[in-house]
C-alpha cells in the first residue's frame, strides 16, 4: 500500500456482496488508492467475512466520507434519544 | 533498439514457481523472447493493487524488447482470489514485510539467471509500492545491475510510518546503492511529493550515487496506467523512453 494508512474493526452485521447476502466480521477502512474511483487515494471501506471474496467494497472521497460519519452520528443519536438502541 | 518491421518476432510467456524467502514457492510471469540468447533481464516488482493485468502486460512488453522479463507475485502468501481479493487481504495484513518482497525479488534474479540464455545482467523495476521496493531491493542486493524506482512512495518515510514489516526508510540505505537509479516521477504526486523526490535527490547527490531523475509537470501519480484515469499519454510514453534506454545501456 502506498500510504499504508488502514485501520480495522471487529463489527457484526450483514452484507450483500456478490453472491448475496453474508455475515460481516470485519470493517476494513483504509484512505489509499481505490480501484474504481478516479482519484489517486480514497476512503476505501471493506466489509467482509471471514471466507475470501465474501466482500462488500465502498469507495468515497473524503468529503463524502466525513458527510457519512456525520450522517452515521446523527441516525444513531436519534435512535438513541429515541429508545430505540437497547 | 527501435522496431523494424523485418524484424523475427516470438516469445513465450507463462506461469512459473520460484522458490521465495524461507523456500516458500511463489509463482510468477516469466515471458522471453523466443530468439537464442544471450538476453538481459528484468525483475518488476508490482504494485500495491497486486500482480495485476498492467503489470502482466508490462512484463510482455519488456519481453518484446527482448528481455527475459519476470513478475513475483509478492502477494502469494495470502492465498487466492480476485486480484481485488487479494489486495484487500494484504491490506488488512498491514502489506508485506520488506524483508520477504527483497528476497522474493532476489530469487527472481536468480531465476532469470539460472534460465541458460542470461547475459547475466538483470534490472529491476517497480511502480508505487514496487518503486519503493525496487529501491530498497537495491540497496541491499548485489544481484542488480541498474535499478527503475517509478513513483515509489515512502522512499522518504517518516520516523512514525516504521513498523516491523517497514523497519527502515530506504532513502537511509542510500549510501549503499551501488548500481545506477532511474527514477520517473510525476509533479503532482502526492506520494511521493516533489518535496520527498528532492530529499531523496540530496541523499543520491551526498553520497555521489550515479542516477537520473525525471520529473513531469501535469502528472500525478500513476501516469503510466492506461487503465486508470491518471493516465497521461505524453508524459507516459516520454518516460518509457527512459526506461528503455537506462535499461539499453546498462543492461546490454
Amino acid at each position: 500500500m502506498c500510504t499504508n494508512i488502514v485501520e480495522q474493526t471487529p463489527i457484526t452485521g450483514a452484507g450483500k456482496g456478490e453472491r448475496g447476502w453474508f455475515n460481516m466480521k470485519t470493517a476494513l477502512v483504509s484512505y489509499d488508492h481505490p480501484v474504481r474511483l478516479n482519484d489517486e487515494h480514497a476512503l476505501n471501506i471493506d466489509f467482509l467475512s471471514d471466507v475470501v471474496g465474501e466482500r462488500v467494497a465502498v469507495e468515497l472521497d473524503a468529503t463524502s466520507a466525513r458527510a457519512l460519519v456525520a450522517a452515521v452520528t446523527e441516525a444513531l443519536r436519534k435512535a438513541e434519544e429515541a429508545n430505540a438502541i437497547v | 533498439m527501435p522496431y523494424r518491421t523485418d524484424q523475427q518476432e516470438g516469445l513465450v510467456a507463462e506461469t512459473v514457481m520460484v522458490t521465495g524467502q524461507n523456500g516458500d514457492p511463489i509463482r510468477a510471469y516469466y515471458a522471453r523472447p523466443t530468439a537464442s540468447g544471450p538476453v538481459p533481464g528484468v525483475v518488476l516488482i508490482h504494485h500495491a493493487p497486486g500482480w495485476d493485468d498492467w503489470y502482466k502486460e508490462a512484463t510482455l512488453r519488456f519481453a518484446r524488447r527482448g528481455y527475459a522479463a519476470i513478475c513475483p507475485n509478492l502477494y502469494e502468501r495470502v492465498g487466492h482470489g480476485t486480484i481485488e481479493d487479494v489486495m484487500v487481504m494484504v491490506r488488512g495484513a498491514g502489506g508485506v514485510p520488506d524483508a520477504q518482497v527483497v528476497a522474493d525479488v532476489e530469487a527472481s534474479a536468480r531465476y532469470l539467471k539460472a534460465a541458460g540464455n542470461s547475459n547475466g545482467k538483470i534490472g529491476v523495476i517497480g511502480t508505487c509500492s514496487g518503486g519503493r521496493h525496487a529501491y530498497l531491493t537495491a540497496c541491499q542486493s548485489d544481484q542488480f545491475a541498474a535499478v527503475a524506482d517509478l513513483w515509489g512512495g515512502g522512499v522518504v518515510a517518516r520516523p512514525e510510518d516504521l513498523n516491523d514489516k517497514r523497519p527502515v526508510s530506504p532513502v537511509d540505505l542510500t549510501p549503499s546503492l551501488n548500481i545506477p537509479l532511474l527514477g520517473i516521477f510525476g509533479n503532482e504526486d502526492r506520494a511521493p511529493t516533489p518535496e520527498q523526490v528532492d530529499q531523496h535527490e540530496a541523499a543520491l547527490k551526498q553520497h555521489g550515487q550515479q542516477y537520473e531523475f525525471h520529473r513531469y509537470d501535469g502528472a500525478g501519480h500513476g501516469f503510466f496506467y492506461y487503465d486508470r484515469a491518471a493516465y497521461r499519454q505524453e508524459q507516459a510514453m516520454d518516460g518509457w523512453s527512459k526506461v528503455w534506454a537506462f535499461f539499453e545501456q546498462h543492461l546490454a
